[in-house]
C-alpha cells in the first residue's frame, strides 16, 4: 500500500511550507484530490498521528476536496461527469470527448498558528 | 491567530523532481526507456520474453523487474536474452517509485544498454500515479480481464502513452466487447497508440517491436556497430 510514502510527501510539504511562515503549528491542511487520481483517501488520516509525531504538524486535520472526473466534448463544447459507463455527450451524442476534470492531487492551503504576538 | 497559508504543490513533487534525474540519466547515456504497466496476470513477462529475442540484433536490451518478493521475473527476463536484469523487490509496496528506479539504475551499466524495459508491479491503480523517469508508459491488458478496465480503473487508462492489447487469441472464447472497451478508452485518452496482439501465437508482435524499434534508434547515440 502507498499511502505511507504518499503521507510522508504531505508531511514534507506541510511542515517546510509551516516552517517557511513561522508557524507554531500546523493545524489544518487541505488536500484536492481527483476522482481519476484517487491514490488516497481518508484512511491517512489514521497513519498521520505516527508520522507526524514531534513534528509541527503533529495533530493535523486532513480536509479533502473531491473533485469530480468531468468530461467536455470536442464537437458542441458541453461539460458533464464522467459516469463511467456510458462517454457520449448528453448534449449533442458525440463521443468525440476528452477529460476535463478529476486529474487533480495537490495539497491547496495549510492553517497555521503564528507566534504569539507581543 | 490561525492563519490560512496558500501552497498549490503536487503531492508527489518530490518523486516527481527524482523522475526528472532520472530521465537526465537515462537521456544522458542515450537509453531509451519504458514502464510497463498491468494487473498480475496480464502478461507483462511474456510480453518481455517474446520481445527481447525480437531485438537481441538491434539493440542491448536491459530489464528491470519490479516485484513483491521474489526474482521469478528477473529470471525469465535473464533467460529470454536480456544484456541485464535487476530485481527490485518491494518488499510490499504496490507500485514502483523513482527512488527504486534510481537505485536500480545505481546496479546497472548504462553506457552497456540502448534499451530499458522497467516491469513495474502487477496493478492497476498504485503505478499510475509514481512517475518513474522513463520516456514512455506501456499498459498491458489482456482479453480475460474482461472490457470494463478503463471504466474501472480510469487512472491508469487516463496516463500511459501506448497499450498492449494481449491474448487476442483468446477473443473468440471470451465474452469482451472491443467496441465498449475502446470507446471507454478513446474517452479517457483519445487516439492512444495501441497493439493488439498475443503473446502465445506471436500475432501482431511485428507492429510493438517496430514501434519499440523507432523509439529506441531515436533515442539511442551507440547502435551496436554493424547491425
Amino acid at each position: 500500500m502507498h499511502e505511507l510514502p504518499v503521507t510522508q510527501s504531505i508531511l514534507e510539504i506541510a511542515v517546510r511550507n509551516g516552517s517557511q511562515a513561522n508557524a507554531r503549528r500546523v493545524t489544518d491542511i487541505y488536500l484536492v484530490i481527483g476522482e481519476l487520481s484517487s491514490l488516497i483517501d481518508e484512511s491517512i488520516q489514521f497513519y498521520w498521528d505516527m508520522i507526524a509525531k514531534d513534528t509541527i504538524a503533529e495533530g493535523a486535520t486532513l480536509h479533502f476536496r473531491r473533485i469530480e472526473a468531468e468530461l467536455m466534448c470536442n464537437d458542441c463544447g458541453e461539460r458533464f461527469p464522467h459516469n463511467r459507463e456510458d462517454v457520449s455527450c448528453p448534449g449533442c451524442g458525440g463521443r468525440n470527448v476528452k477529460v476535463a476534470a478529476g486529474d487533480e492531487f495537490f495539497m491547496e492551503a495549510i492553517e497555521v498558528d503564528g507566534e504569539p504576538q507581543g | 491567530m490561525a492563519e490560512r497559508i496558500s501552497v498549490v504543490e503536487n503531492i508527489l513533487g518530490a518523486n516527481d523532481r527524482l523522475a526528472q534525474d532520472n530521465r537526465a540519466r537515462l537521456d544522458a547515456a542515450g537509453v531509451f526507456a519504458v514502464n510497463l504497466m498491468a494487473s498480475p496476470g496480464a502478461g507483462k513477462t511474456s510480453l518481455i520474453e517474446q520481445t527481447l529475442p525480437r531485438l537481441a540484433q538491434k539493440f542491448r536490451v536491459a530489464v528491470v523487474d519490479g516485484d513483491i518478493a521474489t526474482s521469478i521475473d528477473a529470471d525469465r527476463a535473464a533467460a529470454a536474452g536480456a544484456s541485464a536484469a535487476v530485481q527490485i523487490n518491494t518488499g510490499g509496496e504496490c507500485h514502483l517509485d523513482a527512488v527504486m528506479l534510481q537505485q536500480a539504475l545505481n546496479r546497472l551499466d548504462l553506457s552497456a544498454a540502448d534499451l530499458l524495459i522497467v516491469e513495474n508491479v502487477g496493478n492497476l491503480v498504485c503505478p499510475a500515479g509514481f512517475a518513474l523517469g522513463t520516456h514512455k508508459s506501456v499498459l498491458v491488458a489482456s482479453i480475460p480481464e474482461g472490457d470494463d478496465k478503463p471504466y474501472k480503473y480510469p487512472g491508469m487508462y487516463r496516463g500511459v502513452d501506448v497499450l498492449v492489447i494481449n491474448k487476442m487469441d483468446l477473443l473468440p472464447y471470451i465474452n469482451f466487447r472491443m467496441d465498449y472497451f475502446r470507446a471507454g478508452v478513446e474517452a479517457l485518452n483519445p487516439g492512444l497508440v495501441t497493439f493488439p496482439l498475443s503473446c502465445r501465437t506471436g500475432e501482431g508482435l511485428d507492429a510493438w517491436i517496430n514501434w519499440l524499434t523507432q523509439h529506441a534508434t531515436r533515442n539511442t547515440q551507440h547502435l551496436i556497430p554493424g547491425t
